[in-house]
């Protein structure tokens, strides 16, 4: 049976007509038309779909629309604010840290998570914080210098730990 | 990937969720959904009704208990890594959430439902049976405390009867002075355990004063190894835990499958109890 | 001013996938869209029954259901466009829904189409289907012996061809040799792994009779010649696009069944239709890669000089010939055996075996990789049989640069090359010799550690279309470029190839940008729609940009000549008088007489004053047809430490030294070479799609299936020399695959080295812990080992 949910998504609330079964996922991406959140696989282990819930990390293939209910959501449509791009899609930009692109919503809003965490990771932290969010493109070696370089932005004039 | 349709109900209370298990009508319980989803996609769950738990703060965070502590089974793995008091009481807690899931399923999910699921290789039971954790089950029945120990019974099978809810698993003090230590080899893909070990020593002046080792993925189940006892006295030199190590899966059928055969699986178990037993060892207080 | 060529500028194509406003084939929405879903066989291989849909059929939001027999007659089976000459190849028909029988888990046998995702799916638990099981076999080699069970019935033995090269006299030189090593090599099957998997929307208008189809696809117009092919509709009323692409790797090369399916459901239902494939069905419906069982050897001289090389391959096809996949094992891979070196005799036997597995077609490097592995393989271990350093080996049988072009014993030439030159920098980079001590050090101390070398050449930029004939490729090689300029001078560049995170909507405009003078913000790359872009065979074997590069290049001087004539006639100037500089023409002398390419290009499109005999407009349209391919080269060298406890292998150095000629952008081409080396070493150490005695895919998640995370991998160092390619204008090579053609030697030589001390030979990759430490139990003479 198909139900009215209400989510918060990049500041503004939005309904949808979905059943239980619905993943947010696809709540997002066929409802909502946010197709920025992919979907890369189906168990839980890539993180292309990866959104921001409360400003946590979570992989929204793996949560049902009606958990989300109440909660705020940020997909990688909602990351730039007043159309300047977040430090962390400007690094990507700028490290080329992204080929395809079919990761890359989902690599950085995890990355979001982390710098929220640790506001200057190691090379070592960061390649923990992302093995969930699989780039067959790169080599990660590129989207590991683009967080390094936003977490340098974000902390402004701090000077960068020497990496480990 | 889509389930099978199923019913849904948020739980304002736990009243309502024993509520809905006493209907005894097919319904599950949803926390994190991180070991459920999955299933559902693949439609190998097919669920008539979810009741959802995973937003009910009295579930939810690690309490003092005296000198031990209480979780709330729909804590986050994220807020155990972040809880001060299993930092200090028990260090090996953030120890293997750290390397359970990733960054993401961390976040969303939590410990009770991944001990309800009680999958063969995950971390965390083999930490429970080391530390003694006493489960807390809650039906319209009542309630009752089942023993990690007890609770496992076999992959994706536990103690509990289909009307009870998992509330909080209750950990009782740490030996004075004990030392903890987790070890794991992980299956590169899925990064569950093909081999995980978890120890506790306490050493009383030269010797090993007490010793707990349990295991996890070798097996249809986590369990302890009883030789363990057997460092007990023992200074805990290399031998002595060596000794107690080769035990790890002694009279156990050991898995095989494509990441480990069981002869290997067999081998990393000695391997990650040798490495626990030593580590806890090292980090026991003289 | 200083030229775009060679500058690694930030890429064009990434502000809308950094935001989310790219658009993939999944994420195309048209009014009254609905849903199609596959119901796949459980089976390997079993007769099909009776296919009952009636259920299905009822059930709620449910359009249509087809079974095999419900198409057979309207559609033409899958063809197989590389028909591999004088191999006595044999293609049997490959239905686009099974049709009397299932040769793979995940054939495709019933199809329901459904107002909704969720309605679809549902339909396919309501489909029966009478399956009758036969036996499986999965294993190439088993697979054409004697009383295998047979999958098709006009192919004995499952034999789909016997391939063989020869140069030189290989029988010979191995019964006069000093020095023989052979080896059995198991090159496993890998999962490509696009991390968008494949999806479909197809649209018919019955008015006009145009289908559309949105695909992903790295070769749209292959697409729309194999759909109006299967479709039996005439090519000129099928367009394809293939708008945003998350990857291939060769895997969105084969036209499948489901894209066209999903078009024929649109005909019928007079409705948009969309297919999108989940990651387990990918597993098992996508192409596979690799699958050879190999018995290779070498020999050569006691001081090092190899002399000949034989080799012959079990190559499986799985349940029929994909697209492309006869000519990875053969062409794209018995033609390499020389490798780097000179190596005068050479015998290949390739056999192409049917298997019940999932159908293999190119992955990255397709053929290459495979080539390059054995190859590198063999030299070490003739290099251990004859006791000398592998490096000193290879150095002896190098191509030596001056011999350039170089026609190997397999027939083909080589453009350029300095092998000496990528060794040699590498081998700085690492500082070889400190290594070497190093290891002797730890050897000692019980610790191993190994290094690995790997020095590759490879055969890309396919390739010149005549050559493409002769060998069977059912299409041109060739590829093309329309450069348009728009009155205000702006450009848009039309290309007949389909980059896919490759980086060519920035590369290509920096070629376009420095012939006019532009900035690169002036030039726009379009790709992928079949409607605006020239004919042009897509985006694989690391073609694009030798081949469709150079025919932007091409076509943007032949704007150029067309602006110089109207600036010089502006001018009034003969055009021999004009200078090019910067951005504009001026007259020799006098340097205030000037025209920028911008203002011609006002002019020629408002034509309002043009020299006579000159048409309006400027635009032009380039096809580049090479006259040979282009052979990227280079060293890479990996150094490891094992642990002997518990077998895990740590990757302490990866040094990628390459030479792919000049590069448009550094930057770009840095990634390709990460990314490369990779999933090379992943293929080394942790890949491998696994089939149990039933042929079930055991590895059908990314739960078994081990991508590569980042927190396995290590940090590449990596370096270039250059080389120019005499092939094209450009001088570039190609880098899209060499990382994974020259990684996975270099790890598993590395292992090897560093086992050495054991006794271990060889072991089959990937390298996990487990196999590592079996062998070492059965080097220590323990048992335990497979």
């Amino acid at each position: 049976m198909k139900r009215t949910v209400s989510l918060s998504v990049n500041g503004a609330t939005r309904t949808a007509e979905v059943e239980p079964r619905a993943l947010l996922a696809h709540v997002l991406r066929d409802d909502l038309d946010l197709t920025g959140t992919h979907i890369g696989c189906d168990t839980s282990q890539c993180g292309a779909c990866t959104v921001l819930i409360d400003g946590r990390a979570v992989k929204s293939c793996t949560m049902l629309a009606v958990q989300a209910e109440g909660c705020q959501i940020t997909t990688i449509e909602g990351l730039a604010t007043n159309g300047n791009l977040h430090p962390l899609q400007q690094a990507f930009w700028e490290k080329h840290g992204l080929q395809c692109g079919f990761c890359t919503p989902g690599m950085i809003m995890t990355a979001v998570d982390l710098l929220a965490q640790n506001s200057n990771p190691s090379e070592g932290e960061i390649r923990h914080a992302i093995e969930g969010n699989y780039c067959r493109c790169t080599g990660y070696q590129n989207i590991v210098a683009a967080i390094q370089a936003a977490a340098a932005t974000l902390r402004g004039a701090t000077p960068a730990r020497a990496a480990s | 990937m889509i389930p099978q349709t199923f019913d849904y109900v948020r739980a304002r209370n736990v009243g309502d969720a024993l509520k809905a298990l006493a209907a005894k009508d097919g319904t599950k319980v949803i926390a994190g959904g991180h070991s459920l989803i999955p299933l559902l996609k693949f439609r190998l769950a097919q669920p008539a009704r979810l009741v959802d738990i995973g937003h009910l703060d009295e579930l939810r965070g690690v309490t003092e208990v005296r000198r031990g502590a209480k979780i709330g089974a729909a804590t986050t793995y994220r807020d155990l890594l972040e809880s001060k008091l299993l930092a200090e009481r028990y260090p090996i807690i953030a120890e293997v959430t750290s390397g359970i899931g990733d960054l993401q399923v961390r976040n969303k999910g939590t410990i009770g439902g991944g001990l309800a699921h009680a999958d063969p290789a995950a971390d965390m039971p083999a930490v429970m049976l080391a530390l003694d954790a006493q489960l807390v089950l809650r039906s319209k029945r009542g309630k009752r405390t089942v023993a990690a120990r007890e609770f496992f019974q076999g992959a994706f099978s536990t103690a509990m009867a289909e009307d009870e809810l998992l509330i909080a698993i209750a950990l009782p003090p740490l030996p004075r002075g004990a030392g903890t230590a987790y070890v794991s080899f992980e299956q590169a893909a899925s990064g569950y355990a093909l081999a995980g070990a978890a120890a506790v020593v306490k050493r009383s002046r030269s010797t090993v004063a007490h010793c707990t080792l349990a295991m996890t993925g070798i097996s249809d189940r986590p369990y302890l190894v009883r030789a363990a006892e057997q460092l007990v006295g023992t200074q805990g030199l290399p031998d002595a835990i060596e000794h107690v190590a080769a035990q790890a899966a002694a009279g156990v059928e050991v898995n095989g499958d494509i990441h480990a055969p069981a002869d290997y699986r067999r081998h990393l178990a000695v391997v990650a109890a040798r490495r626990a037993l030593q580590k806890a060892f090292v980090r026991s207080k003289k | 001013m200083p030229t775009l060529f060679g500058s690694g500028i930030k890429r064009r194509e990434d502000p809308r996938l950094i935001t989310g406003r790219a658009t993939y084939t999944d994420d195309v929405k048209l009014p009254g869209l609905i849903y199609l879903a596959i119901l796949r066989s459980p089976y390997a291989h079993a007769k099909l029954g009776k296919v009952d849909t009636k259920a299905a059929k009822a059930a709620p939001g449910v359009l249509a259901v087809y079974a095999g027999a419900d198409i057979t007659d309207r559609v033409v089976p899958v063809p197989c466009a590389w028909n591999v000459p004088n191999c006595n190849l044999k293609t049997p028909p490959h239905p686009l829904l099974a049709h009397q029988k299932v040769r793979y888990v995940g054939d495709g046998v019933a199809m329901v189409i459904a107002e909704s995702r969720a309605a679809a799916r549902d339909a396919l638990d309501l489909i029966e289907v009478d399956y009758e099981p036969l036996k499986a076999v999965t294993d190439p080699e088993r697979a054409c012996q004697q009383g295998a069970p047979q999958l098709h019935a006009d192919v004995p033995n499952n034999l789909a061809f016997t391939w063989v090269v020869a140069g030189g006299n290989a029988d010979e030189a191995f019964a006069k040799a000093e020095a023989k090593v052979s080896l059995r090599i198991v090159q496993q099957r890998l999962l490509p792994t696009a991390m968008e998997p494949r999806a479909a929307v197809a649209s018919y208008n019955a008015g006009t009779g145009q289908l559309t189809l949105w695909a992903t696809s790295q070769n749209p117009h292959i697409h729309r010649f194999l759909c109006s092919v299967m479709l039996k509709i005439p090519e000129h009323r099928v367009r394809v696009i293939a708008p945003e692409v998350g990857g291939g790797f060769g895997s969105k090369i084969p036209c499948y069944a489901d894209e066209v399916l999903a078009c024929l459901a649109s005909m019928d239902l007079g409705r948009p239709v969309k297919w999108t494939e989940d990651r387990s069905e990918n597993y098992k419906a996508t192409i596979h890669g690799r699958d050879h069982v190999e018995y290779v050897e070498m020999c050569g001289t006691r001081d090092g000089k190899i002399t000949g090389l034989r080799t012959r391959v079990y190559a499986g096809l799985g349940g029929y010939a994909s697209t492309a996949a006869p000519g990875v094992p053969t062409i794209l891979h018995g033609l390499m055996y020389s490798g780097a070196y000179t190596i005068p005799n050479i015998h290949g036997t390739v056999h192409g075996v049917y298997t019940t597995a999932t159908p293999v077609d190119a992955y990255r490097g397709a053929g290459r990789p495979e080539a390059t592995y054995l190859i590198e393989r063999l030299v070490d271990t003739l290099a251990r049989e004859i006791g000398m350093d592998p490096v000193e080996v290879r150095r002896k049988n190098f191509i030596p640069k001056d011999a350039f072009p170089y026609t190997v014993a397999t027939g083909l030439t080589y453009d350029s090359g300095n092998y000496h030159g990528t060794l040699d920098k590498a081998l700085g980079m690492l500082d070889y010799g400190a290594f070497r001590a190093e290891q002797e050090k730890a050897r000692q101390q019980g610790r191993y550690l190994g290094v690995g070398v790997s020095s590759y050449a490879e055969i890309c930029g396919l390739g010149p279309s005549q050559v493409a004939g002769a060998v069977g490729f059912g299409g041109g090689l060739y590829d093309s470029a329309v450069v348009r300029v728009y009155p205000t001078g702006m450009v848009r560049v039309y290309i007949g190839t389909k980059p896919h995170g490759q980086g060519e909507e920035t590369t290509f405009a920096q070629i376009v940008a420095d012939e006019f003078g532009y900035p690169v913000e002036s030039v726009e790359i379009v790709h992928g729609d079949t409607e605006s872009t020239p004919q042009g065979w897509g985006t694989y074997g690391s073609r694009t940009t030798a081949v469709g590069g150079t025919a932007v290049k091409l076509a943007a001087q032949r704007v150029k000549e067309k602006a110089k004539k109207v600036a010089a006639h502006l001018l009034e100037a003969n055009e021999a008088d004009l200078e090019w500089k910067d951005d504009a023409w001026v007259v020799r002398g006098s340097p205030d007489k000037r025209k920028s390419f911008a203002e011609a290009a006002l002019m020629a499109n408002v034509a309002w004053n043009l020299p006579a005999g000159v048409e309006p407009g400027l635009e032009a349209t380039a096809f580049f047809d090479p006259t040979n391919f282009v052979y990227p080269f280079g060293t890479h060298l990996c150094t490891v430490e094992v642990n002997p406890e518990t077998g895990q292998v740590t990757v302490l150095r990866y040094i990628a030294v390459d030479d792919c000629g000049p590069p448009i952008n550094p930057m770009i081409v840095e990634g390709q070479v990460h990314g490369g080396v990779i999933q090379g070493i992943g293929e080394a150490l942790q890949e491998m799609a696994v089939y149990d005695a039933e042929g079930q895919l055991l590895t059908g998640t990314m739960m078994d299936y081990a991508v590569p995370k980042a927190s396995q991998m290590p940090k590449i160092e990596t370096a270039h020399t250059v080389t120019p390619s005499p092939v094209n204008p450009l001088g570039v090579k190609g880098v899209g695959e060499t990382g994974t053609i020259a990684s996975v030697a270099a790890v598993v030589n590395a292992v090897c080295d560093a086992l050495a001390p054991l006794g271990i030979k060889h072991i089959d990759k990937p390298l996990t812990p487990a196999r590592v430490w079996a062998a070492i139990q059965q080097a220590k003479g323990n048992g335990g080992g497979r």
